[in-house]
Parts: C-alpha cells; structure tokens; sequence
C-alpha cells in the first residue's frame, strides 16, 4: 500500500527520478518485478535488500546499462527508457566493484573520467586536483590505480563518479569490502555531497549505514518491493516493541525454536553471539534465562535493547540481515582485490 | 563539441595505453620485417623482388596489427568492467566504437609503412601508386578492425580473442590471394575468397605497386567499403543486444 502511496506522489515537480511498473527478465528469472518509486531532489534514498534481490539491476536500468522489459523511467523529465543517453550526463555512477583504470594514476583516471563528460583540460585537471584533496588522496594522485588499497580504490571511484557535477549519484553497495576508517570517510563525504545539493541513490545491504544516512527507504526482496517510507515512519512499527538480546557462549541452534514453543507470545531470532526475543508485552528475563539454561546454554548477559531499523527490516522482509552482510562481505572480499 | 573531447581522450588514452608501448611497437616493426626476410629468401630472386613481395607483406602487418591488439583490449577493459565507464558516458555508441577503434586504425596503418620504409632503401618504388595505396592501407586497416572489434564483442575471455582471431586471420591468409593466385585455389575455397575483404584490399595494394591487379580497382574499393560498413553495423548491434542487456 505504502507503494501505491509513493506511485502517486511521484507527478510532483520536486521527483527527479520517477519509476514506474519497472521490470526485468533474465530468461526464465525475474530479476526485477514492476517495482515503482521516486526520488526527490536533495534527498538520499536507499534501497536495501540481499544478493539477488535486483538492486544492482534496477541501477543498471536507470542508467542506461540494461533494458527495461516493460515499465518506465523518468529521470530529471527525459524519457530513460527510449532515450537513455539523454540524461547519463545528469548522473553519476559508482559500481559495486572499482572499474577505473589499474594502468592509469589516479589523477589521470579523473581526468579521463571528466574527458569524458565533455570537460576541457584546464577545468578537469583543476576538478581532479579538488577532489583528490578532498578525498585525502593527494599523496597517491600519481601512483597508479592499480597499486591503491581497496579503501583508496572506493574512494578515487567515488570521486570519478562525481567529477562532472552530476546532478543525481547512484551508489551502489559503497562501503562492502573496506575498512572501518575508510567506510566511515565515505559515510561522511555521502553525507557532505548531499548537503551540498547532489541527490543520493544508494544501494547497500549495512541497515545501520542506510539509516544513518538516508531519509526514506526502500527494501527489496526478490525483485520487488516490499516496503517504501521515511526511517521516521519505519521506526514508528517499533514502537510498543520490547526486545531483549542474550549473549549466549554456546551454540545457539534450536533455542529459539524452544523459546517460541514454550513463549508463544514471543518471537525470537538467532543473532551473533546469542539470540533476540520480541514482544509487543514486556519481556520477563527470569523464565526465558532458566529454560535457556534448562537447554544447556550459558548465558553471560541479558540486554534490553531499542528496537532498531535492522528489526523492521527483518519483520517486513523477513531475512536476516545479519547473515545478509556475512554473505555480501565474503563475496566482495572474493571478488575484489 | 563536448562528444569530440571524449572522442579524442578515448583515442589518446588508448595510444597510450595500449598502442604505443614498447612491446606493440617492436610488434609492429619485427614483424613486418621478419615477414619481408621470411620471403625474400624464399624468393630466390634479388631485391627487385621486393616490390612484388610488399603488396603481401604490408596486408598482414595491418591485418595482424589492428586486429590483435584491439579485440584483446576490448575485451579486457570489458571483463574489467572499465568499459561500462564508457558505456555510461554521454556520447553515441557510435562515436563510442569508432574512437575505441581509430587506434587500431592508425596503428594498423602505421605498421604497412613499415615494409615500405624498408623497401625504400632496398629498391626503385618509382612506379608505385601512392594515391591508390595510401586509401587502400587505410581501407584495410579499417575492416581488419573491425573485424577485430567483431571478434571482441562475441567472446568474454581474453584467451578467447586470441584464439578467435587466429580462427579469421589464418584462413584469409591463405583464402586472400596472397601465397596463391585465388585462380589456383580449388575450386569448392574459391568462394569463400571472395566473401573476405582482404582479398580486395591485397588486390588494389597489389594493382598500386605492381600494376598487376587481378579485378577492377573500383569493384575492390567498393566491395572493401561495403565489408567496413557490414562490419561495424553488426558490431553495433551486437553490442547493443550483447552489452546493454
């Protein structure tokens, strides 16, 4: 319903990407199910939901990388899907894996990179120069691309993204795979880009770093979309919710499957290093420590915790966005050297 | 104005990427000159030998000079995925393909005077045609590209331009009119000399040098433009309909 809601908000003037009835077909799997949304001017919108979910298809829809079977694309009033080089110099894109150069410096990727949207050479190499300072990359400008750490990597690829001023940046799974210092830079030049006027598509399975960051979100799941709002009115179906957390030393298989057996109010799910319980009623920690105990667990600590967005998430799409990140991780970490 | 920036960087970034370093150069001179060695020992006959040997010699330097350099680069920065970067740019594919390929062009041309720079101070070129060779070298350096970047969109491995390409390049070799008269081929293989544009590109060179053509010079060229036009249309379908799912 929350969709239809955001279908019928997407006319006003302010959308700057209107999607409608997108979909798409790779033989027999449906990648992407006429899923519908907006994005307006200014805001940063994620899109959150795990491997395979289509989110790295629907980018490559908007941008022109794919073709859409059936649906519509609008971005800034021009027709994407008969026309999609009419707005690619309105975006930028930021892949899941740093595609620049490995023989080219860095200074000379940007400079390509802005070569290509039509810069000359004065104003692109003064572009570069800016954006190598602002990414702490200045010392690196002349090493070769190839040779930057996978942190460095993310951060000259981001910055080749928005060499040419674009209007709208797509970011897709911009922190997966890098270092702690690293992704939290990034955090903070997402957050610094926005406030200085460029709109934010950004895809990534980190629900803490969607919710930090963005305003409204959507999740999806197996190519459509399960939910469209702002965090606000996400976290509002948090509210009345008690959850508990146990570290628990052991192996946790099957304790919660016992704890809803013997609790049917509660709902509980396995985390790492114990498990959560759920109730729309105050948790009773003494019963729940003994039966746990019962079942041979040890348990070290009961945490009464707020309710996050990761909660939501798993209540609406009911995937566990713990194991979600474990996968992504181990994939990127695979795939990108 | 814009397009033509990307257009030239594109272009510029590729000659230096890929064209001009050290290895493609030393490609580009050894080879032609171990092919004019190769066959002028084979001759027997003197260096005014050497003016019949270069129609040949000048075909394969640009047919293996264009084509192996530029279906493998293409399929690297594919497999890379650095070409999506270029696929997002906001310039036609057409211009795209043609500033991937103008590289391959030059280099391709570039590599046939080779030949003829040692022909210079080996023997009389007097007689040679330069108004016909000139665009002749240039028309085979442009299909021969284009055929490579055909190559290059129908596979995904680098591995396999290679090996794809030896699939084209050796057969016209040896179907094009260059080691036997097309005459004295059998009969069944004729045909299928006369679908490869090398054999009109040898043919126009070999009518500039030496006189000797076997068709008519306009058939050749028009054929020879016709193979160039075929090519990069299909290519571009195919990458429409292979790249931009």
């Amino acid at each position: 319903m929350r969709m239809q809601e955001s279908i019928q908000t997407t006319g006003s003037r302010e959308s700057l990407i209107d999607v409608t009835n997108l979909t798409k077909t790779f033989d027999d799997i449906t990648a992407v199910s006429e899923i519908a949304f907006s994005l307006k001017k200014g805001e940063i919108f994620g899109f959150l939901g795990p491997n395979g979910a289509g989110k790295t298809t629907t980018i490559n829809m908007l941008t022109g990388l794919s073709r859409p079977d059936a649906g519509m694309i609008t971005i800034a009033g021009q027709d994407c899907v008969k026309y999609p080089k009419k707005a690619q110099h309105l975006i930028g894109i930021v892949p899941d894996e740093s595609n620049l150069y490995p023989e080219l410096s860095g200074f000379d990727n940007l400079c390509f990179c802005a070569a290509l949207y039509g810069m000359r050479k004065q104003e692109r190499q003064e572009r570069a120069r800016e954006l190598l300072e602002k990414f702490g990359l200045k010392d690196a400008a002349h090493r070769k691309f190839g040779g930057y750490s996978r942190g460095m990597k993310r951060k000259l690829t981001i910055a080749a993204g928005i060499i040419h001023h674009p209007q709208i940046l797509f970011l897709d799974e911009p922190t997966t795979g890098i270092d702690v210092a690293s992704a939290r830079q990034i955090r903070q030049l997402i957050s610094d880009l926005n406030s200085g006027g460029t709109t934010i598509f950004l895809t990534t399975h980190y629900i803490e770093e969607a919710e930090r960051l963005c305003g409204r979100i959507a999740f999806i799941v197996q190519g459509r979309i399960a939910r469209i709002d702002t965090i606000e009115n996400l976290m509002q179906q948090t509210q009345g919710r008690h959850v508990v957390q146990f570290a628990i030393s052991d192996n946790t298989a099957g304790l919660c499957k016992n704890i809803i057996a013997e609790f049917q109010d509660l709902q509980c799910r396995p985390v790492a290093g114990g498990v959560r319980v759920e109730s729309s009623r105050p948790i009773r920690v003494g019963p729940l420590v003994r039966l746990l105990e019962d079942e041979g667990a040890e348990v070290s600590e009961a945490r009464k915790i707020r309710p996050t967005l990761e909660d939501v998430f798993v209540q609406i799409t009911g995937i566990e966005a713990g194991m979600m990140k474990q996968e992504k991780e181990k994939m990127k970490m695979g795939g990108e050297s | 104005m814009k397009k033509w920036i990307a257009f030239w960087n594109i272009l510029a970034k590729d000659m230096r990427s890929y064209y001009l370093k050290p290895p493609n150069i030393s490609w580009g001179l050894l080879f032609p000159l171990v092919w004019i060695a190769m066959f002028f020992i084979r001759s027997g006959l003197g260096f005014e030998s050497i003016t019949g040997l270069l129609p040949g010699v000048m075909a394969l330097s640009v047919l293996f000079g264009t084509t192996s350099v530029l279906s493998v680069t293409v399929t690297f920065e594919k497999k890379g995925r650095s070409f999506e970067r270029l696929l997002l740019a906001p310039i036609s594919l057409e211009l795209l393909m043609l500033a991937k390929t103008t590289g391959a062009i030059l280099f391709g041309t570039i590599n046939a005077f080779v030949p003829i720079l040692i022909a210079l101070f080996l023997t009389d070129l007097s007689a040679v045609n330069w108004s016909i060779m000139v665009p002749a070298v240039v028309l085979i350096a442009v299909s021969s590209t284009f055929l490579g970047l055909f190559i290059a969109v129908s596979v995904k491995e680098v591995f396999e331009a290679q090996t794809f390409s030896n699939f084209f390049r050796f057969p016209m070799i040896f179907l094009c009119g260059l080691f036997f008269p097309i005459a004295s081929l059998p009969l069944v293989l004729r045909p299928l000399s006369y679908i490869l544009p090398l054999t009109y590109g040898v043919d126009i060179l070999r009518g500039a040098i030496t006189g000797k053509n076997s068709m008519y010079l306009g058939l050749d060229f028009f054929v020879i433009i016709f193979f160039c036009l075929v090519l990069f249309f299909v290519t571009l379908k195919n990458i429409n309909r292979k790249w931009i799912t």
